[in-house]
């Protein structure tokens, strides 16, 4: 993978992966950030406030 | 022709039968209810928008074959193209399980929408692992010798071959695609014939849809 490239990843992903073990769970750091970002989005899904959400309450 | 005899035609009964299950004011509504307006709702429609690019890039790259990434720096832009794409429809993808999971989608006869979205779901999982096998690389090779052996235990590996790079591809790039496809498509029109669920706290005869 190109390290020169301007539009590469942000994030330096040109290594073998990181795993966390803990007794019989083994997970890639990668798939644990996907999951716990996916929570976070889930989240706040719920609770940001939506563009506009006032002036369609009560609309159709 | 007699106007009787056009009416007992099946072209005729079944464009009523569609017209009136789908009236095309619902099937392409201009408005959706006040509770809509929430971003747990946005996931159903970025899944199909990565989706759309997934196909996209998945045709450039049945242009050149499964090994063009391999050796043009074009092809591994549309490959990683292909990847990010399907990052995002899994990563929406649970988003929007896990809020119709919470709102209880399947309330008010909606049952036929959360079993195609829940079977959409499991199509795209074996389309994710046929990709996973189709790269034509020693990551493939890993993974397919891996999955042999469970689906070996299971005696499934007399029929479905993860090592035959032929039949897989052409499941991950015809079979599962036209199977996600055509679920989603049953899935969104089965959203537009009963609405979007409303919240628990308001009934779908206080809300218009």
């Amino acid at each position: 993978m190109s390290q020169g490239w301007g539009l590469g990843a942000l994030v330096n992903l040109d290594h073998y992966g990181h795993y966390l073990n803990w007794h019989f769970i083994s997970i890639s750091v990668s798939n644990l950030t996907v999951m716990v970002l996916m929570v976070v989005t889930f989240v706040v899904a719920l609770f940001a406030p939506f563009p506009g959400r006032r002036n369609r309450r009560g609309s159709k | 022709m007699s106007t009787t005899e056009i009416e007992r035609q099946w072209t005729s009964r079944l464009r009523k039968s569609v017209v009136a299950k789908l009236p095309p004011d619902k099937m392409l509504p201009d408005t959706q209810p006040a509770y809509v307006a929430s971003w747990i709702y946005v996931f159903g429609v970025t899944t199909m928008a990565a989706l759309f690019v997934v196909i996209v890039t998945g045709c450039i790259l049945a242009i050149d074959g499964p090994v063009w990434w391999h050796s043009s720096s074009l092809g591994h832009f549309v490959n990683s193209m292909h990847l990010w794409a399907v990052e995002i429809f899994f990563f929406a993808m649970v988003v929007h399980l896990w809020g119709k999971f919470s709102m209880a989608a399947w309330r008010g006869g909606r049952s036929l929408t959360w079993v195609t979205g829940a079977v959409t779901f499991l199509a795209s999982i074996l389309a994710g692992f046929t990709g996973y096998v189709s790269q034509t690389n020693f990551d493939s090779q890993w993974i397919a010798t891996q999955a042999k052996d469970g689906i070996n235990s299971t005696g499934g590996g007399a029929f479905f071959n993860v090592l035959n790079l032929g039949q897989m591809l052409m499941w991950h790039i015809v079979l599962l695609p036209i199977a996600a496809v055509v679920l989603t498509g049953l899935h969104v029109v089965m959203v537009r014939i009963k609405g979007v669920v409303p919240p628990f706290e308001e009934k779908s005869s206080e809300v218009s849809a």
